[in-house]
Protein backbone atom coordinates (compact mmCIF):
# COMPACT_ATOMS: atom_id res chain seq x y z
CA UNK A 1 0.00 0.00 0.00
CA UNK A 2 1.22 3.09 -0.85
CA UNK A 3 2.01 5.54 2.06
CA UNK A 4 0.23 8.73 2.86
CA UNK A 5 4.07 10.93 2.66
CA UNK A 6 6.32 10.23 0.11
CA UNK A 7 9.63 11.66 0.72
CA UNK A 8 12.04 12.84 -2.30
CA UNK A 9 15.43 14.70 -1.97
CA UNK A 10 17.50 16.03 -4.27
CA UNK A 11 21.14 15.50 -3.87
CA UNK A 12 22.64 17.18 -6.94
CA UNK A 13 21.42 19.78 -9.40
CA UNK A 14 23.76 19.76 -12.07
CA UNK A 15 26.81 17.72 -13.55
CA UNK A 16 29.67 19.81 -10.80
CA UNK A 17 27.47 19.97 -7.82
CA UNK A 18 28.97 19.14 -3.85
CA UNK A 19 29.17 15.94 -3.03
CA UNK A 20 28.45 16.07 0.63
CA UNK A 21 24.72 17.42 0.66
CA UNK A 22 23.41 14.01 -0.93
CA UNK A 23 25.33 11.77 1.93
CA UNK A 24 23.24 14.09 4.48
CA UNK A 25 20.21 13.98 2.92
CA UNK A 26 20.44 9.89 2.47
CA UNK A 27 21.77 9.45 5.89
CA UNK A 28 19.13 12.02 7.53
CA UNK A 29 16.31 12.54 5.44
CA UNK A 30 14.55 9.66 5.79
CA UNK A 31 13.94 9.65 2.37
CA UNK A 32 12.25 7.15 -0.16
CA UNK A 33 13.67 8.19 -3.03
CA UNK A 34 17.35 10.68 -3.68
CA UNK A 35 17.45 11.92 -6.98
CA UNK A 36 20.66 13.25 -9.03
CA UNK A 37 19.90 15.76 -11.32
CA UNK A 38 23.72 15.61 -13.10
CA UNK A 39 23.24 16.55 -16.70
CA UNK A 40 23.45 19.53 -18.72
CA UNK A 41 23.11 19.78 -22.58
CA UNK A 42 26.58 20.23 -23.02
CA UNK A 43 27.71 17.55 -20.89
CA UNK A 44 25.80 14.62 -22.53
CA UNK A 45 27.61 15.77 -26.65
CA UNK A 46 31.03 15.65 -24.56
CA UNK A 47 30.02 12.57 -22.85
CA UNK A 48 28.83 11.25 -26.42
CA UNK A 49 31.87 11.89 -28.39
CA UNK A 50 34.08 10.33 -25.26
CA UNK A 51 31.73 7.20 -25.98
CA UNK A 52 32.63 7.70 -29.59
CA UNK A 53 36.60 7.25 -28.40
CA UNK A 54 35.86 4.25 -26.02
CA UNK A 55 32.26 2.79 -26.25
CA UNK A 56 32.94 1.59 -22.70
CA UNK A 57 32.58 5.39 -21.45
CA UNK A 58 30.49 8.14 -22.00
CA UNK A 59 28.59 8.18 -18.39
CA UNK A 60 29.05 10.85 -15.74
CA UNK A 61 32.70 11.52 -14.68
CA UNK A 62 31.65 11.51 -11.15
CA UNK A 63 29.69 8.54 -11.16
CA UNK A 64 31.80 6.63 -8.94
CA UNK A 65 32.58 9.84 -6.85
CA UNK A 66 28.97 10.46 -5.75
CA UNK A 67 27.87 6.69 -5.82
CA UNK A 68 30.65 5.31 -3.62
CA UNK A 69 29.83 6.89 -0.28
CA UNK A 70 25.98 6.84 -1.45
CA UNK A 71 25.37 3.17 -2.08
CA UNK A 72 25.37 1.29 0.98
CA UNK A 73 23.74 4.12 2.65
CA UNK A 74 20.84 3.77 0.74
CA UNK A 75 20.96 0.34 0.91
CA UNK A 76 21.29 0.33 4.49
CA UNK A 77 18.46 3.33 5.05
CA UNK A 78 15.83 2.03 2.09
CA UNK A 79 16.19 4.52 -0.30
CA UNK A 80 15.92 4.09 -3.78
CA UNK A 81 18.33 6.51 -5.91
CA UNK A 82 17.52 7.58 -9.67
CA UNK A 83 20.12 9.68 -11.52
CA UNK A 84 20.72 10.78 -15.11
CA UNK A 85 24.35 10.33 -14.75
CA UNK A 86 24.25 7.69 -16.94
CA UNK A 87 24.76 10.55 -19.72
CA UNK A 88 25.73 8.95 -23.29
CA UNK A 89 26.04 5.50 -21.82
CA UNK A 90 23.84 4.71 -19.42
CA UNK A 91 24.27 0.87 -20.02
CA UNK A 92 27.69 1.36 -18.98
CA UNK A 93 27.08 3.26 -15.76
CA UNK A 94 25.00 0.43 -14.68
CA UNK A 95 27.90 -1.68 -15.05
CA UNK A 96 30.05 0.45 -13.27
CA UNK A 97 27.25 0.54 -10.08
CA UNK A 98 27.32 -3.12 -10.47
CA UNK A 99 30.81 -3.40 -9.98
CA UNK A 100 30.98 -0.93 -7.25
CA UNK A 101 28.45 -2.79 -5.54
CA UNK A 102 30.34 -6.12 -5.77
CA UNK A 103 33.54 -4.98 -4.17
CA UNK A 104 31.47 -3.51 -1.34
CA UNK A 105 29.31 -6.82 -1.42
CA UNK A 106 26.31 -5.20 -1.93
CA UNK A 107 23.08 -6.78 -2.97
CA UNK A 108 21.70 -3.53 -5.82
CA UNK A 109 19.54 -3.92 -8.51
CA UNK A 110 20.10 -1.39 -11.20
CA UNK A 111 17.60 -0.60 -13.68
CA UNK A 112 18.64 0.91 -16.74
CA UNK A 113 16.52 3.12 -19.23
CA UNK A 114 17.82 3.81 -22.43
CA UNK A 115 16.19 5.24 -25.95
CA UNK A 116 16.75 8.46 -25.32
CA UNK A 117 19.77 8.34 -28.02
CA UNK A 118 17.60 9.53 -31.21
CA UNK A 119 20.32 10.48 -33.46
CA UNK A 120 20.00 7.28 -35.99
CA UNK A 121 16.25 7.93 -35.96
CA UNK A 122 16.42 11.31 -36.95
CA UNK A 123 16.01 12.69 -40.57
CA UNK A 124 18.15 15.05 -42.67
CA UNK A 125 15.02 16.60 -43.40
CA UNK A 126 14.68 17.07 -39.31
CA UNK A 127 13.92 21.36 -38.61
CA UNK A 128 16.01 22.73 -36.06
CA UNK A 129 13.54 25.15 -34.11
CA UNK A 130 16.52 27.80 -33.10
CA UNK A 131 17.66 28.46 -37.06
CA UNK A 132 14.63 27.27 -38.81
CA UNK A 133 17.01 25.11 -41.85
CA UNK A 134 17.17 21.36 -41.73
CA UNK A 135 19.18 19.22 -39.83
CA UNK A 136 21.45 18.35 -42.61
CA UNK A 137 23.12 22.03 -42.76
CA UNK A 138 24.85 21.70 -39.42
CA UNK A 139 28.06 19.54 -40.17
CA UNK A 140 29.51 17.80 -37.34
CA UNK A 141 26.65 16.41 -35.31
CA UNK A 142 27.58 14.54 -32.41
CA UNK A 143 24.55 14.07 -30.36
CA UNK A 144 20.92 13.90 -30.70
CA UNK A 145 19.05 12.44 -27.12
CA UNK A 146 15.09 13.39 -26.14
CA UNK A 147 13.94 14.80 -23.44
CA UNK A 148 12.06 11.44 -22.20
CA UNK A 149 9.50 11.58 -19.31
CA UNK A 150 7.88 9.37 -16.59
CA UNK A 151 6.29 7.17 -19.07
CA UNK A 152 10.09 5.58 -19.87
CA UNK A 153 10.65 5.57 -15.83
CA UNK A 154 8.07 3.91 -14.88
CA UNK A 155 9.03 0.14 -15.66
CA UNK A 156 12.46 0.90 -14.36
CA UNK A 157 10.12 1.94 -10.58
CA UNK A 158 8.20 -0.86 -11.26
CA UNK A 159 11.14 -3.54 -11.42
CA UNK A 160 12.16 -3.00 -7.84
CA UNK A 161 15.40 -1.70 -8.82
CA UNK A 162 17.46 0.07 -5.99
CA UNK A 163 19.18 2.00 -8.72
CA UNK A 164 17.57 3.80 -11.24
CA UNK A 165 19.67 5.49 -13.91
CA UNK A 166 18.89 7.25 -17.26
CA UNK A 167 20.55 9.07 -20.13
CA UNK A 168 18.43 12.32 -21.27
CA UNK A 169 15.02 12.34 -19.00
CA UNK A 170 13.28 15.65 -18.61
CA UNK A 171 14.89 17.20 -15.49
CA UNK A 172 10.94 17.34 -13.39
CA UNK A 173 10.07 13.87 -14.90
CA UNK A 174 13.08 12.58 -12.49
CA UNK A 175 10.98 13.47 -9.74
CA UNK A 176 7.45 13.17 -10.61
CA UNK A 177 8.29 9.37 -12.38
CA UNK A 178 8.74 7.94 -8.32
CA UNK A 179 5.74 10.26 -7.41
CA UNK A 180 3.59 8.09 -10.28
CA UNK A 181 4.68 5.61 -9.26
CA UNK A 182 4.40 5.63 -5.37
CA UNK A 183 0.74 6.95 -5.73
CA UNK A 184 -0.02 5.27 -9.01
CA UNK A 185 -1.55 8.47 -10.48
CA UNK A 186 -2.76 7.80 -14.37
CA UNK A 187 -0.70 9.21 -17.05
CA UNK A 188 -3.34 10.76 -18.58
CA UNK A 189 -4.09 12.84 -14.40
CA UNK A 190 -3.26 15.95 -16.10
CA UNK A 191 -3.97 18.23 -12.91
CA UNK A 192 -1.93 15.76 -10.59
CA UNK A 193 0.98 15.83 -13.14
CA UNK A 194 1.22 19.81 -13.32
CA UNK A 195 1.12 19.80 -9.77
CA UNK A 196 4.00 17.11 -9.40
CA UNK A 197 5.88 18.30 -12.05
CA UNK A 198 5.63 21.71 -9.41
CA UNK A 199 7.36 19.42 -7.08
CA UNK A 200 10.10 18.68 -9.61
CA UNK A 201 10.36 21.88 -10.79
CA UNK A 202 11.11 22.89 -7.63
CA UNK A 203 13.81 20.11 -6.73
CA UNK A 204 15.52 19.64 -9.75
CA UNK A 205 18.26 22.19 -9.10
CA UNK A 206 18.94 20.82 -5.45
CA UNK A 207 20.25 23.39 -3.44
CA UNK A 208 18.86 26.65 -5.87
CA UNK A 209 15.46 26.18 -3.35
CA UNK A 210 17.25 26.27 0.14
CA UNK A 211 19.15 29.38 -0.39
CA UNK A 212 21.70 28.55 -3.32
CA UNK A 213 22.26 31.49 -5.80
CA UNK A 214 19.69 33.34 -3.31
CA UNK A 215 21.93 35.12 -1.10
CA UNK A 216 22.85 39.13 -1.23
CA UNK A 217 24.38 40.39 1.66
CA UNK A 218 22.18 42.85 3.99
CA UNK A 219 19.31 42.19 1.87
CA UNK A 220 18.91 38.69 1.28
CA UNK A 221 20.82 37.10 3.73
CA UNK A 222 21.14 33.05 3.94
CA UNK A 223 22.55 31.50 7.61
CA UNK A 224 25.93 29.33 7.02
CA UNK A 225 25.75 29.16 3.57
CA UNK A 226 28.91 27.09 3.69
CA UNK A 227 27.08 24.51 5.04
CA UNK A 228 24.09 24.67 2.03
CA UNK A 229 21.75 21.97 2.94
CA UNK A 230 19.84 19.96 -0.08
CA UNK A 231 15.72 20.30 -0.39
CA UNK A 232 13.62 17.41 0.35
CA UNK A 233 9.82 17.33 -0.34
CA UNK A 234 7.14 15.21 1.55
CA UNK A 235 4.70 15.27 -1.25
CA UNK A 236 1.38 13.74 -0.98
CA UNK A 237 -1.38 11.84 -2.66
CA UNK A 238 -2.58 15.15 -4.12
CA UNK A 239 0.87 16.38 -5.22
CA UNK A 240 0.94 18.83 -2.79
CA UNK A 241 3.83 19.40 -0.82
CA UNK A 242 5.85 20.39 1.51
CA UNK A 243 9.28 21.48 0.90
CA UNK A 244 11.98 21.01 3.50
CA UNK A 245 15.51 20.52 4.25
CA UNK A 246 17.92 18.15 6.91
CA UNK A 247 17.34 19.87 9.89
CA UNK A 248 20.78 21.28 11.31
CA UNK A 249 21.96 22.18 7.63
CA UNK A 250 22.84 25.51 6.37
CA UNK A 251 20.69 27.41 4.31
CA UNK A 252 16.82 28.55 4.29
CA UNK A 253 13.54 27.83 2.67
CA UNK A 254 11.37 30.74 2.79
CA UNK A 255 9.12 32.56 0.22
CA UNK A 256 11.14 34.16 -1.92
CA UNK A 257 13.68 31.23 -2.50
CA UNK A 258 10.74 29.19 -3.37
CA UNK A 259 9.27 31.62 -5.93
CA UNK A 260 12.61 32.34 -7.77
CA UNK A 261 12.88 28.49 -8.52
CA UNK A 262 9.03 28.14 -9.03
CA UNK A 263 9.97 30.85 -12.08
CA UNK A 264 13.25 29.60 -13.25
CA UNK A 265 13.95 29.12 -16.72
CA UNK A 266 10.45 29.42 -17.34
CA UNK A 267 9.09 30.69 -20.68
CA UNK A 268 5.56 30.80 -20.30
CA UNK A 269 4.54 30.14 -16.65
CA UNK A 270 1.24 29.06 -17.81
CA UNK A 271 2.30 26.29 -20.06
CA UNK A 272 5.50 24.85 -18.72
CA UNK A 273 6.11 21.64 -21.38
CA UNK A 274 7.56 18.40 -19.98
CA UNK A 275 7.04 15.38 -21.76
CA UNK A 276 4.46 14.26 -19.64
CA UNK A 277 2.05 17.52 -18.97
CA UNK A 278 1.54 20.81 -20.55
CA UNK A 279 2.09 22.50 -16.83
CA UNK A 280 0.36 25.62 -15.38
CA UNK A 281 2.32 27.40 -12.50
CA UNK A 282 0.02 30.49 -12.56
CA UNK A 283 -2.27 29.25 -9.34
CA UNK A 284 0.58 27.94 -7.59
CA UNK A 285 -0.01 28.81 -3.56
CA UNK A 286 2.84 29.10 -1.06
CA UNK A 287 2.26 28.26 3.11
CA UNK A 288 4.52 28.87 5.37
CA UNK A 289 4.40 25.92 7.44
CA UNK A 290 7.32 26.22 9.96
CA UNK A 291 10.91 26.76 9.81
CA UNK A 292 11.92 26.23 6.54
CA UNK A 293 8.98 24.58 5.63
CA UNK A 294 6.98 25.64 2.65
CA UNK A 295 3.99 24.21 1.64
CA UNK A 296 3.25 24.17 -2.23
CA UNK A 297 -0.05 23.09 -3.65
CA UNK A 298 -2.29 24.64 -6.38
CA UNK A 299 -0.30 23.59 -10.09
CA UNK A 300 -2.53 22.45 -12.45
CA UNK A 301 -1.67 20.99 -15.52
CA UNK A 302 -3.54 19.94 -19.46
CA UNK A 303 -2.75 17.46 -22.04
CA UNK A 304 1.26 16.36 -22.68
CA UNK A 305 2.57 17.18 -26.37
CA UNK A 306 3.05 13.94 -29.15
CA UNK A 307 6.34 15.01 -29.54
CA UNK A 308 9.37 15.12 -27.91
CA UNK A 309 12.03 17.62 -27.53
CA UNK A 310 15.17 16.47 -28.92
CA UNK A 311 18.59 18.26 -27.75
CA UNK A 312 21.13 18.25 -30.78
CA UNK A 313 25.38 18.77 -30.33
CA UNK A 314 27.53 19.72 -32.99
CA UNK A 315 30.93 20.69 -32.64
CA UNK A 316 31.58 24.24 -33.23
CA UNK A 317 35.43 24.43 -33.04
CA UNK A 318 37.45 25.79 -30.30
CA UNK A 319 37.30 29.31 -28.13
CA UNK A 320 40.51 30.43 -26.77
CA UNK A 321 40.77 33.25 -24.56
CA UNK A 322 43.63 35.12 -22.92
CA UNK A 323 43.25 37.72 -19.72
CA UNK A 324 45.70 40.67 -18.30
CA UNK A 325 45.18 42.64 -15.47
CA UNK A 326 46.16 46.52 -14.71
CA UNK A 327 46.38 48.57 -12.06
CA UNK A 328 46.51 51.66 -10.22
CA UNK A 329 46.40 55.30 -11.88
CA UNK A 330 45.62 55.14 -15.48
CA UNK A 331 44.62 51.40 -15.22
CA UNK A 332 41.78 51.74 -18.13
CA UNK A 333 44.16 53.42 -20.67
CA UNK A 334 46.29 50.89 -20.31
CA UNK A 335 43.95 48.00 -20.49
CA UNK A 336 42.37 50.13 -23.48
CA UNK A 337 46.39 50.29 -25.45
CA UNK A 338 46.26 46.71 -24.47
CA UNK A 339 43.35 45.70 -26.48
CA UNK A 340 44.27 48.07 -29.01
CA UNK A 341 47.46 46.08 -29.54
CA UNK A 342 46.02 42.61 -29.80
CA UNK A 343 43.41 44.04 -31.92
CA UNK A 344 46.06 44.88 -34.62
CA UNK A 345 48.33 41.48 -34.14
CA UNK A 346 45.09 39.09 -34.21
CA UNK A 347 41.98 41.22 -36.16
CA UNK A 348 43.12 39.89 -39.63
CA UNK A 349 42.58 36.10 -38.60
CA UNK A 350 39.99 36.73 -36.53
CA UNK A 351 37.54 38.74 -37.53
CA UNK A 352 34.88 37.92 -34.52
CA UNK A 353 37.49 38.74 -32.14
CA UNK A 354 36.03 40.18 -28.63
CA UNK A 355 37.61 42.46 -26.43
CA UNK A 356 36.48 43.06 -22.91
CA UNK A 357 37.32 45.20 -19.75
CA UNK A 358 36.79 43.37 -16.57
CA UNK A 359 35.68 45.23 -13.97
CA UNK A 360 34.16 48.10 -16.68
CA UNK A 361 31.90 46.21 -19.18
CA UNK A 362 32.68 42.41 -19.54
CA UNK A 363 29.39 41.24 -18.76
CA UNK A 364 26.80 43.41 -19.87
CA UNK A 365 28.24 45.34 -22.40
CA UNK A 366 27.63 48.56 -20.80
CA UNK A 367 27.93 49.78 -17.33
CA UNK A 368 25.11 51.09 -15.22
CA UNK A 369 27.59 53.43 -13.12
CA UNK A 370 29.18 54.61 -15.89
CA UNK A 371 31.29 57.65 -14.14
CA UNK A 372 32.78 55.31 -11.46
CA UNK A 373 36.54 54.69 -12.54
CA UNK A 374 37.98 51.25 -11.26
CA UNK A 375 41.08 50.87 -9.65
CA UNK A 376 42.07 47.65 -11.55
CA UNK A 377 41.06 46.24 -14.95
CA UNK A 378 41.06 42.91 -16.95
CA UNK A 379 41.55 42.68 -20.18
CA UNK A 380 39.91 39.82 -22.01
CA UNK A 381 40.24 37.88 -25.43
CA UNK A 382 38.28 35.66 -26.82
CA UNK A 383 37.97 34.11 -30.19
CA UNK A 384 36.65 31.54 -32.32
CA UNK A 385 38.88 29.48 -33.94
CA UNK A 386 38.17 25.56 -36.51
CA UNK A 387 41.63 24.19 -34.59
CA UNK A 388 42.57 23.87 -31.51
CA UNK A 389 46.16 25.55 -32.46
CA UNK A 390 44.64 28.42 -34.30
CA UNK A 391 42.31 29.03 -30.99
CA UNK A 392 45.87 28.87 -28.89
CA UNK A 393 47.14 32.21 -30.49
CA UNK A 394 44.28 34.18 -28.50
CA UNK A 395 46.23 33.29 -24.82
CA UNK A 396 49.40 33.48 -26.81
CA UNK A 397 48.95 36.85 -27.99
CA UNK A 398 47.58 38.02 -24.35
CA UNK A 399 50.31 36.94 -22.68
CA UNK A 400 52.94 38.09 -24.71
CA UNK A 401 51.68 41.58 -23.69
CA UNK A 402 54.01 40.81 -20.68
CA UNK A 403 56.69 41.76 -22.74
CA UNK A 404 55.57 43.27 -25.98
CA UNK A 405 52.31 45.44 -24.28
CA UNK A 406 52.20 48.18 -21.66
CA UNK A 407 53.46 49.07 -18.74
CA UNK A 408 52.25 47.17 -15.64
CA UNK A 409 50.52 43.97 -16.96
CA UNK A 410 50.04 41.12 -14.64
CA UNK A 411 47.97 37.77 -13.71
CA UNK A 412 47.87 37.27 -17.31
CA UNK A 413 45.75 33.12 -17.61
CA UNK A 414 45.43 31.53 -20.69
CA UNK A 415 42.27 29.62 -21.50
CA UNK A 416 40.54 27.15 -24.17
CA UNK A 417 37.67 25.54 -24.90
CA UNK A 418 36.35 22.90 -27.05
CA UNK A 419 32.67 24.40 -27.91
CA UNK A 420 29.82 22.63 -28.39
CA UNK A 421 26.46 24.16 -30.26
CA UNK A 422 23.23 23.12 -29.15
CA UNK A 423 20.32 23.24 -30.86
CA UNK A 424 16.85 21.01 -30.88
CA UNK A 425 14.19 20.05 -32.42
CA UNK A 426 10.92 18.05 -31.95
CA UNK A 427 9.64 14.14 -32.34
CA UNK A 428 6.74 11.71 -32.99
CA UNK A 429 6.77 9.85 -29.45
CA UNK A 430 6.58 7.03 -31.56
CA UNK A 431 9.83 7.35 -33.13
CA UNK A 432 11.76 7.18 -29.22
CA UNK A 433 11.84 3.11 -28.16
CA UNK A 434 12.60 3.56 -24.23
CA UNK A 435 13.95 0.30 -22.82
CA UNK A 436 14.38 -0.70 -19.50
CA UNK A 437 17.47 -3.31 -18.72
CA UNK A 438 17.94 -4.63 -14.71
CA UNK A 439 21.02 -5.35 -13.40
CA UNK A 440 22.07 -7.15 -10.50
CA UNK A 441 25.24 -7.67 -8.13
CA UNK A 442 24.80 -10.85 -7.62
CA UNK A 443 25.62 -12.70 -10.58
CA UNK A 444 23.80 -15.72 -9.99
CA UNK A 445 20.16 -13.33 -10.18
CA UNK A 446 21.40 -11.42 -13.52
CA UNK A 447 18.21 -10.59 -15.99
CA UNK A 448 18.35 -8.55 -18.78
CA UNK B 1 15.02 54.35 -6.48
CA UNK B 2 16.30 51.40 -8.38
CA UNK B 3 14.53 48.31 -8.42
CA UNK B 4 16.60 46.84 -6.60
CA UNK B 5 15.41 48.10 -3.44
CA UNK B 6 11.76 46.37 -4.13
CA UNK B 7 12.04 43.41 -5.94
CA UNK B 8 14.39 40.37 -6.16
CA UNK B 9 15.42 38.23 -9.71
CA UNK B 10 16.41 35.40 -11.08
CA UNK B 11 17.59 34.63 -14.19
CA UNK B 12 17.63 31.66 -16.72
CA UNK B 13 18.45 30.53 -20.10
CA UNK B 14 16.87 28.45 -23.36
CA UNK B 15 19.45 28.45 -25.84
CA UNK B 16 19.62 32.35 -26.71
CA UNK B 17 16.67 33.38 -24.83
CA UNK B 18 17.00 35.23 -21.22
CA UNK B 19 14.72 34.56 -19.02
CA UNK B 20 14.42 37.00 -16.06
CA UNK B 21 11.88 36.97 -13.03
CA UNK B 22 11.26 40.13 -10.47
CA UNK B 23 9.36 39.05 -7.47
CA UNK B 24 8.02 41.66 -4.94
CA UNK B 25 9.73 41.70 -1.24
CA UNK B 26 5.85 42.62 -0.45
CA UNK B 27 2.68 42.41 -2.32
CA UNK B 28 1.90 45.63 -2.27
CA UNK B 29 5.16 46.83 -3.78
CA UNK B 30 3.54 44.53 -6.82
CA UNK B 31 0.85 46.90 -8.49
CA UNK B 32 4.11 49.52 -8.90
CA UNK B 33 5.95 46.97 -10.57
CA UNK B 34 3.10 46.31 -12.71
CA UNK B 35 2.50 49.62 -13.65
CA UNK B 36 6.41 51.04 -14.20
CA UNK B 37 8.18 47.67 -15.30
CA UNK B 38 6.44 46.95 -18.57
CA UNK B 39 8.06 44.86 -21.25
CA UNK B 40 8.67 48.07 -23.21
CA UNK B 41 10.69 49.33 -20.50
CA UNK B 42 13.17 46.47 -20.02
CA UNK B 43 13.52 46.19 -23.52
CA UNK B 44 14.63 50.35 -23.12
CA UNK B 45 16.34 49.20 -20.15
CA UNK B 46 18.61 46.54 -21.29
CA UNK B 47 19.20 48.01 -24.56
CA UNK B 48 22.49 46.56 -26.12
CA UNK B 49 22.32 43.58 -23.90
CA UNK B 50 18.87 42.21 -25.39
CA UNK B 51 18.16 42.51 -29.31
CA UNK B 52 14.64 40.76 -29.95
CA UNK B 53 11.92 40.83 -27.93
CA UNK B 54 10.94 41.17 -24.37
CA UNK B 55 7.69 38.83 -22.96
CA UNK B 56 6.17 40.21 -20.08
CA UNK B 57 4.05 37.30 -17.86
CA UNK B 58 2.02 38.41 -14.80
CA UNK B 59 1.85 35.78 -12.06
CA UNK B 60 -0.63 38.04 -9.16
CA UNK B 61 -0.44 34.74 -7.19
CA UNK B 62 3.55 34.99 -6.48
CA UNK B 63 3.67 39.13 -6.64
CA UNK B 64 5.92 38.35 -9.69
CA UNK B 65 6.83 39.64 -12.91
CA UNK B 66 8.57 37.20 -15.72
CA UNK B 67 9.63 38.95 -18.44
CA UNK B 68 11.43 36.39 -21.81
CA UNK B 69 14.25 38.24 -23.92
CA UNK B 70 14.53 36.94 -26.98
CA UNK B 71 17.97 36.87 -28.27
CA UNK B 72 20.17 37.95 -25.48
CA UNK B 73 23.05 38.65 -28.13
CA UNK B 74 25.66 38.40 -24.62
CA UNK B 75 23.72 35.62 -23.12
CA UNK B 76 22.76 32.16 -24.21
CA UNK B 77 23.97 30.82 -27.01
CA UNK B 78 26.57 28.13 -26.10
CA UNK B 79 28.42 29.42 -29.23
CA UNK B 80 29.22 33.18 -27.56
CA UNK B 81 32.16 34.97 -27.14
CA UNK B 82 30.68 36.74 -23.89
CA UNK B 83 32.29 36.04 -20.24
CA UNK B 84 28.99 35.37 -18.84
CA UNK B 85 27.61 32.61 -21.68
CA UNK B 86 24.12 32.03 -19.95
CA UNK B 87 23.56 35.47 -18.74
CA UNK B 88 23.35 34.52 -15.01
CA UNK B 89 24.24 37.89 -14.37
CA UNK B 90 21.38 39.73 -16.00
CA UNK B 91 19.18 39.41 -12.68
CA UNK B 92 21.45 41.86 -11.63
CA UNK B 93 21.30 44.66 -14.61
CA UNK B 94 17.25 44.32 -14.10
CA UNK B 95 17.40 45.28 -10.78
CA UNK B 96 19.70 48.39 -11.59
CA UNK B 97 16.36 49.85 -13.11
CA UNK B 98 15.30 53.47 -11.91
CA UNK B 99 11.87 53.41 -11.44
CA UNK B 100 10.36 56.82 -10.04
Amino acid sequence: MATPTLRIGAGAGFQGDRFEPAVVLAEQGNLDYLVLECLAERTIALAQKSKLGDPAMGYDAFLRRRLEPLLPLIKKRGVRLVTNMGAANPAAAGRIVIEIARQMRLAIKVAVVTGDDVLAQLSPDTRIIESGRPLRTYANVISANAYLGVEAMLPALASGADVVITGRVADPSLFLAPIVHHFGWRLDDWMRLGQGTVVGHLLECAGQITGGYFADPGKKDVPDLAHLGFPLAEVQVDGSAIIGKVAGTGGVVNFATVKEQLLYEVTDPAAYVTPDVVADFTQVRIEGVGTDRVRVSGGIGHARSETYKVSIGYQAGFRGEGEISYAGQNALARAELAGRVIDERLREDFPDLRLDYIGCNSVHGKSFAPHSVPYEVRLRAAALAATRAQAERIGEEVEALYTNGPAGGGAARKHLTEVIGIVSALLARSEADSKVTVLESDPHHETV
Amino acid sequence: MKLYELAHCRAGDKGNTSILSLIAYRSEDYPLLLQKVTATAVQQHLAGIVSGSVRRYEVAGLAALQFVCEQALLTGVTTSLAMDTHGKALSSALLEMEIA
